[in-house]
Order: structure tokens, then C-alpha cells, then sequence
């Protein structure tokens, strides 16, 4: 048996430990201060696209520290980031592990295009000399594809992605995340970092929304693309406490009509929320990505010691 | 037979599509920002042999397909089907023309073959990679000739033509490989 060896070589395992002393030095020199929340809570994330791994008799492994930093926030903890695991049930394959590492930080006071600086400024020492460019999701999509997707209609959206493949019986926004994945992302240019905006409003998770220049609403979040891989995943974030509510039960319906478990809405959060999120803006990256990224690879096992196979 | 949802893709893994049975051979997750997640998946039809692509919504799920590969020792051909013995059940299974296809020019009574069995039946059969055939029918080469340059068509026992080197003669053992169908030597007997 040779499983007992870890996947990834010593230089891609020396490749991260210089990583995680990159990202600590770039955030001293900014103030941002390094917290650690709890990777097992009580709650878990309502988004039905994402599956908590549950522990039973103490809740679920946290899919992202979100909640608890916001908690932080809430209290006046000021710039906040965390580098920690994070889990999500169901999610393996080329580019995904249950258990990966995620950083994550907060901007009281950013606007979401200073929070995009901020991350080309990281990318900019992690990936030295990569150009970046600036895509709106709506004329980017509409460029791969030949549909607007925020004003076609749900049955040519979703002709569009069976078309490409996909299975019958998709709403319009999973034909669209169908379409994004499998026609759009593939096709930006691997040797730029692609920073993407203006995403669907149904797509806004825990972002602000706001209309758009023809009264169609957009999310205030943004991604970026480099080497084929989704490196980073930012909002300008939701402070209304009453609307974080509706979406979770909106979350939950859709939970039930898929026929996933339903996730009891986070009474910490509201609390925290009702007593006031300051305005900022926040941003998640897999640090695996980052470094199949830096490596040009394609395949996580080359950048995990141990991924989920051998674990 | 159980269903397996997209979590438990794996290579190897039997499953029902459009009513045939496939093994999958790769299953690759595919996740846009946090959005719907899909699986896809490459499949080999093991009716046809076909590659088939398919996309699916994580969490869907295939039934099961009842599909097993067991090693059985062909014994003899009826003129309409082929054959075969489990030499631990004694168990015998009689295959058709569609299912042996290409393997029916390397069968030689009591070799071993891997007959793939869809419920319980035979669905195809995979020769031995190596085979020990007779030619029965090739040209005389030149004496003296041992490099075997261009080499010469000869017809095995079985009705396969493989190229032999023009040394080797009529009667003579041949050993050959089934996957290329390439000759490997002779057999001193």
C-alpha cells in the first residue's frame, strides 16, 4: 500500500507554508488583524447550494467562518481576516476537498471596487507581473453565449444550457450557473487575472443588490478568475438585518423544494445584525486554489498533503 | 439494485443509463462561484462500447446496474452461441454473437476468458491478452530469411490473420497479442 504518502510534493507543501507567511506579512502591514472563530457551531449556512457537514450532537462543521466574523465585526473588531479549514459535504473532484483552507477578510468602510484593489494588490505578490481585466458578468456572459441573462427568458436559458449539455429540468439560474461554468469561464484568458462583476441579483448569497443601468437588479459582488480557477469570491456585504431573515427562509423554501434538510436561521447573526453590521465589504479565497494557481496545476492532490482520498 | 447519487461516482462504479448498463470512467465536479453544482461524467455503454458525456445536477442520482466480471473458460461454439464454463460453479453461460463481437477470432477451446455478466447473462467477452494459436494456412517463406523484414499474412486455427515473420510456417504455434493483434513468437514445441 502506497497511499500512506502524501499527494502533494515537498516543494508544493513548501509552497504553501511560504503562502501563509506572504498573506500573514501583507495583512500586518496593513493593520488587518488575524482572528480565529470556531470550525464547529450550532448553525450552519442556509445557501442551498452548499451542504454542511453535520456532527451529531453539536451541530455542523462550518462551510466558511462568514457568521462568526460578522459577529466580530458587529462588536468592533475593525479589518478582520482568518486563514482556517472549512468543510462542505459532497464537494470532491479535480479542484474540490471537503476540508480545504479558506481565507477570508472584512473591510469596514470599503466600497466593493476598494476591496477588488486590495485583491489584486495580494495577487499582485503571490502572482507577480499577471495583468488583470475588468468584465461586467452580464456583457461577459452575453459575449460567450448570445444571451443577456438578466432579461432572456427562463425557457432560452435554459435551451441555451441543454443545448451545451446540460440536464433537462434546470430553474433559469441553475441553467445559468450551467452556462457560467461549463461556456463562460472557461473561455477568459488563462494568463490574466479576470475580475468579474455585477453578478445576477438571485446570485447575491449575502451581497447587497442594486439596480443595475436599467432598473434590472445586481449583486454587489465580484470574482476572480485566473489559470481557469475561481480564485476569489467578494460582497459589498448585506447589513439589513430583516432582509438577512428573509433570505434565510427564502434559502430554506428552496431547501425544502429541492428536498434538502432545512437549516435553522443563525439567531447570533440576527442578534448581531439587529445590534448593527458596520457598512464593509468581504472576500473568501481557497487557498488551494491559490496554490494550484502559482503552480499550474489543475488537480487539488497536487497541492493537498493528504486529500480526502488518503485522510 | 441501490441508486448511487453523483457523491458516489467513481471510476469503476456500474450504473443504469437509458436503460444500459455503463461503467463510469470518470467523474469530474464542476461548481461555478456558489452557485448550482453539476458532475461530469464520461461513461463507457457496455452494450456498445460507446463513450457517452453526460452532465448531471450534484445530488442526482443512477440506479445501479447489476454487472459483474468473472473469469469462465470458453469451452465450445454451438454455430450459433458461444460457450463458457465457471470453473469454480461449473456454472455454464451461453453467449451470443453480439456479446463475444471482436473476441470470437482469439477463442480457443478451454483458454480463460473475463466474460462481463449483465444480470447474469453474458454481456461481453475479453480474450486472454495473450493466445497460443496454429497457423493453418500461410505462404512458404524464403529459407534463410530470419529478420523477418516485411513479414506475410497467416490465417490461425480460429480464422484470425495476423502478420507472422516469413520464417514461420504452416503448422507451426504462434503466439499472439489479442489487444493489438500484433504476432509475439513462436511456440517451441
Amino acid at each position: 500500500m502506497s497511499d500512506w504518502q502524501p499527494t502533494a510534493s515537498l516543494e508544493a507543501i513548501k509552497a504553501r507554508a511560504e503562502l501563509l507567511s506572504t498573506v500573514r506579512a501583507f495583512f500586518a502591514a496593513r493593520n488587518v488583524l488575524e482572528v480565529d472563530t470556531p470550525q464547529l457551531a450550532r448553525h450552519g449556512v442556509s445557501d442551498p447550494h452548499i451542504q454542511c457537514i453535520a456532527v451529531p450532537g453539536h451541530g455542523y462543521l462550518q462551510s466558511s467562518p462568514e457568521y462568526h466574523m460578522k459577529r466580530l465585526l458587529a462588536a468592533g473588531s475593525g479589518p478582520i481576516y482568518q486563514l482556517c479549514k472549512a468543510y462542505r459535504d459532497g464537494e470532491a473532484g479535480g479542484r474540490h476537498n471537503p476540508e480545504f483552507t479558506m481565507l477570508e477578510w472584512y473591510r469596514p468602510g470599503f466600497t466593493l471596487a476598494q476591496l477588488v484593489d486590495e485583491c489584486l494588490a495580494l495577487f499582485a505578490e503571490l502572482f507577480p507581473q499577471v495583468p488583470s481585466h475588468a468584465y461586467r458578468f452580464r456583457t461577459l456572459f452575453a459575449d460567450s453565449t448570445g444571451l443577456d441573462p438578466l432579461i432572456a427568458s427562463d425557457a432560452a436559458l435554459i435551451a441555451g444550457a441543454e443545448q451545451h449539455g446540460a440536464p433537462a429540468g434546470l430553474s433559469k439560474s441553475a441553467a445559468v450557473d450551467y452556462l457560467m461554468a461549463t461556456r463562460v469561464e472557461p473561455a477568459l484568458p488563462a494568463e490574466q487575472l479576470s475580475v468579474v462583476t455585477d453578478f445576477p441579483a438571485w446570485a447575491a448569497a449575502l451581497a447587497q443588490t442594486h439596480p443595475d443601468d436599467d432598473g434590472t437588479p445586481v449583486a454587489r459582488r465580484f470574482e476572480i478568475y485566473y489559470r481557469g480557477l475561481e480564485l476569489a469570491n467578494g460582497y459589498q456585504e448585506l447589513t439589513d438585518a430583516d432582509e438577512q431573515r428573509r433570505r434565510f427562509a427564502r434559502d430554506n423554501t428552496l431547501r425544502q423544494q429541492n428536498r434538502q434538510p432545512t437549516m435553522a436561521a443563525d439567531p447570533y447573526l440576527l442578534a448581531a445584525m439587529d445590534t448593527g453590521l458596520p457598512a464593509c465589504s468581504g472576500v473568501a479565497m481557497g487557498v488551494e486554489r491559490l496554490l494550484m494557481a502559482g503552480q499550474g496545476s489543475d488537480r487539488i492532490d497536487a497541492v493537498l498533503a493528504f486529500p480526502w482520498a488518503r485522510a | 439494485m441501490a441508486n448511487y447519487s453523483t457523491s458516489e461516482f467513481k471510476s469503476g462504479l456500474k450504473v443504469m443509463l437509458d436503460g444500459d448498463p455503463c461503467a463510469i470512467i470518470e467523474n469530474e465536479f464542476v461548481k461555478p462561484g456558489k452557485g448550482q453544482a453539476f458532475n461530469r461524467v464520461k461513461l463507457r455503454n457496455l452494450r456498445s462500447g460507446k463513450v457517452w458525456e453526460r452532465t448531471f445536477k450534484s445530488g442526482d442520482s443512477l440506479e445501479g446496474a447489476d454487472v459483474m466480471d468473472v473469469s469462465m473458460q470458453y469451452i465450445f461454439n454451438d454455430g450459433e452461441f458461444w460457450h463458457f464454463m465457471d470453473q469454480t460453479t461449473f456454472e455454464q453461460k451461453q453467449a451470443d454473437e453480439a456479446a463475444v463481437g471482436d473476441a470470437k477470432q482469439w477463442l480457443k477451446e478451454e483458454d480463460i476468458c473475463e466474460v462481463t455478466l449483465y444480470n447474469g447473462e453474458p454481456l461481453s467477452v475479453s480474450p486472454p491478452n495473450f493466445v497460443e494459436l496454429e497457423i493453418v494456412e500461410t505462404d512458404p517463406g524464403l529459407k534463410g530469411d530470419t529478420a523477418g523484414t516485411g513479414g506475410k499474412p497467416a490465417t490461425l486455427s480460429t480464422g484470425a490473420v495476423v502478420r507472422v515473420p516469413l520464417f514461420v510456417q504452416t503448422g507451426e504455434i504462434v503466439k499472439v497479442d489479442t489487444r493489438t493483434g500484433d504476432y509475439v513468437g513462436r511456440i517451441k514445441s
